[in-house]
């Protein structure tokens, strides 16, 4: 008996006292003027050229600042989540200025991992492009400096267009009938190369048609994707996954990665490509004979809202050397920095002037110059759009429409439902 | 030595084994209870946000989706079929191998072994590039170049089932093997001398003596199927096209972990802890009701 009373006794106190652990940053108050200063990349496929960039960029640091070394650390971009996850739970293996991607900042942010920049003393921060800059910022407050930026466009075999007599696309209803058409006249390319998971080739469809994935009211957000505008750009651009342009067998399944893949395989007519994705198709059977126009909006002559994806730089809320933090920070970010970048990496820069100073001395980034300056557009920025993302919900949808498991209606409706869910939890 | 003193001395040789089960079976579980009963998500885990008590939020958000209960169904009769398949392609073999000339059964062990400790990522990946649609070996040999085989729910199903019997029939086979290797020599001679035939003697000697090999077999079979998680997200992508092969595992991972949902996820673990002690407890008293001695 009294064996029995102590183990309920035992067990309503551990369910009681002990909850799940709980750890992380809070700012450590101190600001250190010397030691050393750690930063986290990226690692790239072709390292080299960044790296070298750095390392300029340090020295100069560290002959300003005596006393002060910096200590970089490539972390590969597949395991980024962990490693940021852990770094916010366990302050001490956190770095003190980390790069990373805008998709993530809002759940970064929302987990406490970035501290507030303030940009107000930075000269350089005025030609940021304001919608640039917009994705480095959460309700009205700047978290990080945007490094570079990654826009997409229409890629399309030139000889191709020009066996069939045929000019890129001008709205974006033109797509759909010009890759139709072609692999009408050769079954054996599709169309063009668009992908079940391929979101950021559907969003500027949803967008250019004046639809969104949510809207946000105050800072709460609301799934948009079931509005009659969404759901026209949603239709417009999942027809491009059937037999007659893109085989749902082959492409239902396929990411940005496969989708240029088959362009560069030469399997495709067209493709949504990157800026960043110019060096591997330089290196495929496609090389010498592709152009690249912006992806057409709903009128002739206009260009569809492109995602604005892209890294930014920042600061760790549990930093000991914040200043010296974000005077790193604002020099790697910086003018000097970016072009040097695109001189390495071929990043496409943040800064208005310099934007303008690359396309004019490089013909092929034009399109996507011209795609940034007529607007771009970003996901919902609510730790939420993390979760959507990691449950893939928006590629569901495409799929289940292309697949014919649901129509327009019920699937977007069914989407609308799981964002919804996520927006409010 | 009274008996309590003897209570006591087994207590204390009991005392390490006990200790270790402690620390790696109830500590875990234990943990992974109490983080099913809050919202805990990344926020939580770093701090960003106060921990939320949800009692059984979780379950009732979990038990309440559709898509989980579709899940659930697949994922029985997906494991049901790997489990079916894996005995019987490891019983033939097993026979296969007593009834064979030495140098066959080493070659059949050897082939055994290799597709055993293959491990799990690689041996989904080289499936993969064996059923390639455009450059696959087995496209080639079939002449169905182009064809798609991970696009289908039910081809994909299935390529991922022949998958998992491909690695798994092994351990069926070697443990099947030895226990009829174990079966003694006069029992098979007593049944032969008194004119049983060979179908007989299977069913009516070996079996019943086997019958504790086939139980273990069939519950480890139960338990690695209704689990599997590279196979399905590695052959169908993550689960397929619009998730339409996803399996309890990957489903976990892909709501909860992925998406930073703790709790959701912990969840899911305690439901799947009860489903498969119900079906292994459900199993042993079936058993022990048809007279066995466990």
């Amino acid at each position: 008996m009294r064996l029995k009373t102590l183990v309920a006794v035992l067990g309503v106190g551990a369910v009681v006292a002990c909850a799940p652990v709980q750890s992380g940053p809070t700012s450590s108050g101190t600001d250190e003027q010397t030691g050393q200063l750690r930063v986290w990349l990226f690692d790239e496929v072709n390292r080299g050229p960044k790296e070298a960039v750095v390392k300029e960029a340090i020295s100069e640091f560290q002959g300003k600042h005596s006393g002060v070394t910096v200590d970089v650390q490539y972390i590969q971009v597949s395991s980024r989540a962990e490693r940021f996850k852990a770094a916010f739970s366990d302050p001490k293996s956190a770095p003190d200025v980390a790069e990373f991607g805008n998709t993530d900042l809002a759940g970064y942010v929302s987990a406490g991992g970035f501290s507030e920049l303030d940009l107000g003393k930075w000269d350089e921060s005025k030609d940021l492009v304001p919608t640039i800059l917009d994705t480095a910022k959460v309700d009205g407050k700047t978290y990080g400096v945007p490094w570079f930026v990654g826009v997409r466009a229409l890629y399309y075999r030139t000889d191709v267009f020009t066996e069939l007599g045929l000019k890129p696309p001008t709205t974006l209803d033109e797509i759909a009938t010009t890759a139709r058409e072609i692999r009408q006249k050769k079954p054996e390319l599709i169309g063009i190369s668009a992908g079940g998971k391929y979101l950021f080739a559907a969003l500027p469809f949803i967008w250019a048609q004046g639809g969104d994935l949510a809207k946000s009211d105050g800072g709460k957000f609301t799934a948009a994707i079931d509005s009659a505008e969404a759901k026209a750009g949603v239709a417009e651009y999942t027809e491009l996954i059937k037999d007659d342009i893109c085989p749902p067998a082959t492409c239902a399944g396929n990411g940005g990665d496969a989708s240029v893949e088959a362009f560069r395989a030469g399997k495709a007519a067209m493709t949504i490509g990157g800026d960043f994705n110019r060096k591997s198709v330089d290196a495929s059977s496609a090389a010498g004979k592709y152009g690249v126009v912006p992806l057409p909006g709903k009128d002739k002559g206009s260009i569809a809202p492109a995602f604005a994806g892209g890294n930014l730089l920042g600061v760790m809320k549990g930093t000991q050397r914040k200043t010296l933090a974000t005077e790193f920070t604002q020099l790697l970010a910086s003018k000097k920095y970016q072009q040097k970048m695109y001189t390495a990496m071929g990043n496409l820069p943040t800064f208005t002037d310099v934007q303008k100073q690359v396309a004019d001395s490089d013909k092929f980034l034009e399109p996507f110059t011209k795609t940034l300056q007529s607007g771009t557009k970003f996901v919902p920025v609510t730790p939420a759009w993390a979760k959507i993302e990691a449950q893939a919900v928006v590629p569901t949808m495409l799929q289940e429409i292309v697949t014919g498991a649901k129509n327009v209606d019920t699937a977007t409706a069914d989407a609308a439902k799981t964002m919804n869910a996520a927006f409010t939890s | 030595m009274t008996a309590k003193g003897q209570g006591r001395t087994a207590f204390a040789y009991l005392a390490p084994a006990l200790l270790i089960l402690g620390g790696l079976l109830a500590y875990p579980i234990y943990q992974l209870v109490l983080i099913s009963l809050y919202d805990y998500g990344q926020e939580q885990v770093s701090g960003g946000a106060p921990l939320e008590f949800l009692g059984l939020g979780n379950y009732q958000n979990l038990l309440g989706d559709q898509q989980f209960w579709g899940v659930l169904g697949q994922t029985v009769a997906f494991a049901a079929v790997c489990v079916v398949g894996t005995l019987l392609v490891g019983a033939f073999l097993a026979i296969l191998a007593t009834r064979v000339r030495t140098w066959v059964r080493m070659t059949l062990f050897l082939a055994a072994l290799g597709a055993w400790s293959t491990p799990a990522v690689a041996g989904s990946t080289i499936w993969l590039f064996l059923f390639d649609a455009n450059f696959g070996f087995v496209n080639e040999v079939l002449g169905i170049q182009g064809f798609s085989w991970t696009f289908d729910k039910w081809t994909a199903f299935g390529l991922v089932a022949a998958q998992v019997i491909w690695c798994s029939f092994p351990f069926v086979m070697v443990t099947l093997y030895a226990g009829i290797k174990a079966i003694p020599g006069e029992v098979l001679e007593a049944a032969a001398l008194d004119g049983a035939s060979a179908f007989r003697t299977a069913w009516s000697v070996m079996l019943p003596l086997l019958r504790p090999i086939i139980l273990v077999v069939t519950i480890q079979s139960i338990i690695w199927d209704f689990k599997v998680f590279t196979q399905i997200y590695v052959m169908t992508n993550g689960g397929g096209i619009a998730g339409r092969n996803l399996v309890l595992n990957v489903y976990a991972y892909q709501q909860a972990f992925a998406a930073s949902e703790y709790g959701l996820g912990a969840a899911i673990g305690v439901v799947m802890t009860v489903l498969l002690l119900g079906i292994t407890m459900f199993y042993l008293r079936a058993l022990k009701r048809s007279g066995e001695v466990l």
